[in-house]
């Protein structure tokens, strides 16, 4: 896929610049005057203000330039509403409310019609199709400041991608108005489950962040559990009982070709995650009874211990920047997160709350951790500050846990599963404020979730 | 008389009915399971089967919640356990490690594996060679009872010792 940025539109023939600012300003006036919700200055949404109110945005059909371009005219537009809608701080303006419409991609559009449906946002944008090449342009306007925001682009692709070209429009109209990067054209690999609890299969998936396109990675022979994907998305890292014993394997995501990172004779390895420039790994051994973390140089095969006490130590998950690791170990009696230099040091115990803390995750801001807390008989998801402060939980059910970030590090995914005999576990998303808790769309039962990046 | 004697097939039944239960509970540990002998009249297994260990003997232990440390039951079960292995000695076994679906994934892994790994030191410590005994975790994903609270639990938190039926020759 590519993209170019079309010139913003000239201001309209024969109307000097300057009448049409102040026209605007004074539209402005009014249009405040009468929209409580509308701000003064450029369009921007501040997603971590705790007392957000969703912004309402239009987004006008896309228009098919191409005889046969309408139905995916049409697909295009609502994957890119269903996408700002799903973050739960945008709010979509049925178009039954419109005034109008515009006539097409390449007129000037008429602010005034879409400030008297308190618009603040409005999307427009057209589709051609030819062959198995897909254009997609788009224009993101600010509606009461009159003027677009950030200039017109068109994405060029392939019918077979299309959902990937509408989530990128989505994240560009986020990014423009949040300040924030997008989250839209991303993937996340899971867990699929099928049949009965006490004999439950699993098998590794992918699918797009919406719970589109699922693909199977893997089949149900053995167990699979707790995928992570590798910095820019081309391999999985996972654990496997196909020897019979827990095992930390590789796949390519493209080839599905495997491999399975040798340990030695009576050691149990489990709990890999990639560092981030993909070059090594770490995980955990399991030997005597004991666990501790290793970190494994993929290139050269070289393995350094981490960790080593006689207590357990896995979960580990690295600061973005790769100096540092959090991670879980009972060393103190019960389960709780520590953060070391992965260079050497001390560990630094940051949860002091009550309860069990497990499953850190760094995330990609390198601002916070993510956790899973077990406390007087619920599971939480929970954030907190990378040394220990500001703890808040986000989440609270029977079982909740294995929190992954967004690669803009403002949403989670993780699993929620249900009690009792017909118990099953799904993947569930939250902001990173505790809103906009909504179950993932999946085929059947999932679980272990981890999010990987925006694509390129 | 004839009460008792209904009582003793019961027991058989529900021994036979586990059997089934833990075979189709195990399929991910990659083992072999020999064929099973039929009882004889009197409702007992060949006292050198895999049957007679798994059914007679008792191939598993509990644990308290988030516990590995063996008790006193648990240890007169790998007694027996110790003795037939000992007697026995051309099977291998595998120890199993689980935990209750109370805790994290990878938490779970690791308590399994402690499980696993106290059943083997003791087993070794009533003298069954090392190497005869391998371990494995299973952490909260091989559950053989399904609800959601401690009756069924306490029965998840166990280490099984599988007789393996590639005998060392």
């Amino acid at each position: 896929m590519s993209s170019l940025s079309i010139p913003h539109r000239p201001a309209a023939a024969g109307w000097p610049q300057r009448v049409l600012q102040v026209a605007a300003a004074l539209l402005f006036v009014l249009a405040g005057a009468l929209a409580a919700s509308a701000q003064g200055g450029p369009l921007r949404l501040t997603i971590t203000d705790p007392n957000i109110e969703p912004l309402p945005f239009a987004i006008a059909p896309f228009e098919a330039e191409t005889a046969g371009a309408e139905g995916l005219a049409s697909e295009i537009t609502e994957v890119i509403a269903a996408d700002l809608t799903g973050t739960g701080v945008f709010r979509r303006i049925p178009s039954s409310a419109f005034v109008s419409t515009p006539a097409s991609f390449a007129q000037p559009v008429s602010y005034v019609d879409w400030r008297t449906i308190n618009a603040q946002a409005l999307i427009t944008g057209a589709v051609a199709v030819n062959g198995e090449q897909v254009t997609v342009k788009f224009r993101l306007y600010d509606v009461f400041s009159g003027q677009e925001l950030g200039s017109g682009q068109q994405l060029v692709g392939t019918t077979a991608g299309w959902r990937r070209m509408a989530h990128k429009v989505a994240d560009q109209v986020y990014s423009r108005i949040t300040g924030e990067g997008g989250y839209f054209d991303s993937r996340v690999v899971f867990v699929a489950e099928t049949g009965p609890k006490d004999d439950r299969r699993k098998r590794l998936a992918i699918m797009d962040y919406d719970g589109a396109n699922v693909q199977y990675l893997t089949d149900s022979a053995s167990i699979v559990l707790a995928p992570r994907f590798s910095p820019n998305g081309d391999r999985v890292i996972y654990t496997s009982w196909d020897t019979g014993f827990p095992r930390i394997q590789a796949i390519d995501v493209g080839t599905v070709s495997r491999q399975t990172l040798p340990v030695q004779d009576g050691e149990m390895a489990f709990s890999p995650r990639f560092s981030s420039d993909g070059r090594s790994v770490i995980y955990s051994i399991s030997t005597g009874g004991n666990t501790d973390i290793w970190r494994t140089d993929l290139p050269t095969g070289q393995h350094i211990r981490l960790t080593s006490a006689p207590s357990i130590e896995t979960a580990p998950s690295l600061s973005p920047d790769g100096s540092r690791m959090v991670f879980e170990s009972d060393r103190s009696g019960n389960q709780q997160l520590y953060v070391m230099p992965v260079g050497g040091g001390e560990p630094q115990r940051i949860s002091f709350g009550e309860g069990r803390y497990g499953s850190p995750v760094w995330s990609p801001r390198g601002d916070m951790i993510a956790f899973t807390k077990q406390h007087a008989g619920r599971f939480h998801i929970g954030v907190m500050r990378t040394d220990g402060s500001e703890e808040r939980l986000l989440t609270a059910s029977f079982l909740d846990e294995s929190p992954t970030w967004s690669p803009n590090g403002r949403v989670l995914m993780f699993t929620r599963e249900t009690q009792g005999a017909d118990g099953a576990p799904a993947i569930f998303s939250v902001d990173v404020s505790g809103r906009n808790l909504r179950r993932v769309p999946t085929p059947g039962p999932a679980s272990d979730p981890s999010w990987g990046p925006l694509q390129p | 008389m004839m009460k008792f004697r209904s009582v003793v097939l019961l027991v058989v039944a529900l021994a036979v009915a586990g059997c089934a239960n833990r075979n189709a509970a195990n399929t991910g540990a990659g083992t072999d399971f020999a064929v099973p002998p039929p009882a004889n009249a009197a409702g007992s297994f060949d006292p050198s089967s895999p049957q007679y260990f798994s059914q007679t003997i008792g191939d598993r232990v509990l644990f308290e919640v988030d516990q590995f440390t063996l008790t006193g039951t648990a240890r007169q079960v790998l007694d027996g356990q110790a003795q037939w292995l000992m007697t026995n000695g051309n099977y291998t076994a595998v120890i199993e490690g689980h935990a209750d679906e109370q805790g994290t994934r990878e938490y779970n892994l690791a308590l399994g594996s402690r499980r696993a790994n106290a059943v083997r030191e003791y087993l070794v410590s009533q003298g069954v060679p090392a190497g005869r005994l391998q371990t494995v975790t299973f952490g909260k994903e091989r559950p053989i009872a399904v609800c959601s609270d401690e009756s069924c639990y306490r029965q998840n938190r166990r280490a099984v010792t599988v007789i393996a039926s590639g005998a060392l020759s």
